[in-house]
């Protein structure tokens, strides 16, 4: 389709245009398009899959149950065996087969890290946008809400995020939600002062001053339109909040505070495991952290990437 | 410029009173009596009075929390669990392997990383930008304590060239006035007990460098990239200054702000860091003490040491505000 100008005593004109030079493209394509152009993200994008698809066939990837210890006869403490054709990744210290524990590790890793990256995203965007709608809005009731609430987020700013997910693991005792919740916690001050700042930025726009002056209400501007225009740094943000999420479950559990159920592979607790037969077996050590370094890449590639395709600056 | 500083003080307080209160609420929401929960299995009937009348948990809690604010601004961070030892002696006998530890890492990531971003930006597109930017890739999603693991198990425990563990021999006598291994030997003069304190940080400071390391190398290169496009810079070239004197007069001098005011956010990852990297190098600090409390459950330790560290931090960052609005007028004014 092409635009066509009205006949003035003549014929209708065409440009001859494509679509989309008439019409723009919108936010989310043009920045699909980018990503797509991205080495960097595609590489990205393809660890991501590749791990959220282990991840989540992990059963049908495998014919043994994760921490079975079922073969610890054929470990002793000078070997420990190596790839193999009924193991392929060799056995672990404790005599499980080692591509299960990968395999179910990076579903356990995948759990972990979307539901706090989960919990601190739904608890902060909200804390952000209630503090940024508030102060938005202005006067001094609005004013001292949005202090208030970036204050007690500059309490838990100032703590160390890892420090902060080890004393909330520490008080929640030693199991799987513990760690969801301490980890999801220290997220939460990076969205809040995320959306906040979204809210109150986009406060000041002109497009808002527009839709006021046309007399919408302010709750129809707040949520037909700043929220979706704050989407889309929220999702980078959440994608390298998850990198960061994979690294501090493995980090907390080497400080001896996830779940201690042999059952559960978690990559982090492998890595612990595997220490001392380092000189024996490097392979138990090398395997799980090369993982977590990989599967965090691939997210934080992704997520710069999709950044850069989203920033308005570096659109056309 | 006083009026600048007092203004960030000021500041400073509300975070710290919202801090003493999670800590407070934080003991407190252990499961069960928080007698009990402090005392864990070495619960005895005398042991719980005890611990009940030291912190007063018989008290309404409006008067607990008087009490406990009371005895932090006395400097009272209450008492191990294990050991009886008060928490801030515990903390102020272990700082200094940490501040010691932190500094090595910090100055091996700014003396590398700041030249290595330097150089990206100045060859931009080229393999050593594109390797520089891989690497520091790289560094950012390594985890620490695997770096430091592999580190350790390499050239400690199989090549044998730097020591597994520990800050310092114990075959070497040395004196210790400060608990600063290195300024101590300095000090008095014990030149190989200097040396091995040294030899002892290099593993634990590089691994623990590495995250720095590569956020600084990022953030030069980038601000650098953007300073060397800034008209004032073209300005001098076409005056015919010296590539040296562009650099340094103008293009330093302006892209080193925003990495100034990111080597000092380090100190909070330099602290998380460390709990992990001494954890792997039995090195004597916070951290692995930290490490021990979580251990045990040891909690008057862990809230004790987490609200210095908070305290610590938060100083730290006012520190780093006020350089900024120091190095740059701007900051001053808004």
């Amino acid at each position: 389709m092409s635009i066509t100008l009205p006949p003035a005593g003549g014929p209708p004109v065409t440009l001859g245009l494509p679509e989309e030079e008439i019409h723009g493209v919108s936010l989310w394509r043009g920045a699909f398009r980018r990503v797509r152009r991205n080495p960097s993200a595609i590489a990205g994008a393809i660890i991501v899959a590749v791990f959220v698809l282990v991840a989540v066939f992990a059963p049908l990837l495998t014919p043994y149950a994760p921490g079975s210890a079922e073969w610890s006869g054929q470990v002793t403490p000078t070997s420990v065996p190596g790839p193999s054709a009924d193991h392929w990744l060799g056995l672990d210290r404790f005599g499980s087969d080692m591509w299960t524990q990968m395999v179910y590790g990076a579903r356990q890793s995948l759990v972990y890290g979307v539901v706090s990256t989960a919990i601190g995203l739904i608890v902060g965007a909200t804390l952000g946008l209630v503090a940024g709608g508030f102060g938005a809005v202005g006067g001094r009731f609005g004013q001292s809400v949005d202090t208030f609430i970036m204050r007690c987020v500059d309490v838990m700013l100032s703590i160390p995020s890892l420090l902060l997910a080890v004393s909330i693991a520490a008080v929640l005792g030693q199991n799987a939600y513990s760690v969801m919740i301490a980890i999801g916690a220290a997220q939460v001050p990076i969205f809040a002062r995320l959306l906040r700042g979204s809210m109150l930025s986009q406060g000041r726009s002109d497009y808002v001053l527009a839709a006021g002056a046309l007399g919408l209400r302010k709750k129809r501007i707040v949520v037909s339109h700043v929220v979706p225009n704050s989407v889309g740094p929220t999702i980078v943000q959440a994608t390298l909040n998850l990198a960061t999420a994979i690294i501090e479950v493995a980090a907390l559990s080497y400080l001896g505070l996830g779940a201690s159920d042999p059952a559960i592979a978690e990559w982090g607790r492998m890595l612990v495991a595997a220490q001392d037969r380092f000189d024996v077996a490097p392979r138990l050590a090398i395997l799980p952290g090369v993982a977590i370094a990989i599967t965090a890449l691939g997210f934080t590639l992704f997520g710069e990437a999709l950044r850069e395709a989203l920033d308005p600056r570096t659109r056309r | 410029m006083l009026r600048f500083v007092l203004r960030r003080l000021v500041q400073l307080v509300p975070v710290l009173v919202g801090l003493s209160l999670l800590l407070f609420i934080w003991v407190r929401a252990l499961p069960g009596d928080p007698a009990r929960a402090l005392l864990g299995e070495k619960a005895t009937p005398e042991g719980l009075a005890r611990v009940t009348e030291a912190y007063g948990f018989d008290e309404p809690v409006l008067q607990q929390y008087v009490t406990y604010v009371t005895a932090l601004l006395h400097g009272d961070f209450g008492n191990s669990i294990q050991t009886g030892q008060p928490v801030t002696e515990s903390f102020l006998e272990k700082f200094p392997a940490t501040i010691e530890l932190g500094c090595a890492a910090l100055l091996l990531a700014v003396v590398v990383g700041v030249p290595l971003g330097y150089l990206a930006a100045r060859h931009q597109g080229r393999p050593l930008d594109t390797l520089v930017v891989s690497g520091s890739l790289l560094g950012v999603v390594t985890p620490v304590f695997f770096l430091a693991i592999l580190l350790k198990l390499v050239f400690a425990d199989t090549l044998h060239w730097l020591p597994t563990a520990l800050r310092q021999d114990p075959r070497i006598d040395a004196t210790h006035i400060t608990n600063f291994y290195v300024l101590d030997g300095i000090l008095t003069q014990e030149w190989d007990a200097a040396w091995d304190a040294i030899v002892h940080l290099v593993l634990p400071a590089v691994a623990l460098a590495t995250i720095p390391l590569a956020i600084i190398v990022r953030i030069t290169r980038a601000s650098v990239a953007e300073v060397m496009n800034e008209d004032y810079v073209r300005t001098a070239e076409a005056k015919g200054l010296a590539s040296s004197t562009i650099s340094r007069r103008h293009v330093l001098r302006n892209a080193l702000l925003p990495v100034v005011t990111t080597i000092g956010l380090q100190a909070g990852l330099l602290f998380a860091g460390a709990v992990l990297t001494e954890t792997v190098f039995a090195f004597n600090g916070i951290g692995q003490y930290l490490f021990e409390a979580i251990g045990r459950r040891d909690y008057p330790v862990l809230q004790g040491f987490i609200l210095f560290i908070a305290i610590v931090y938060s100083l730290i960052n006012l520190v780093v505000d006020v350089s900024y609005g120091v190095i740059d007028p701007r900051v001053r004014a808004g």
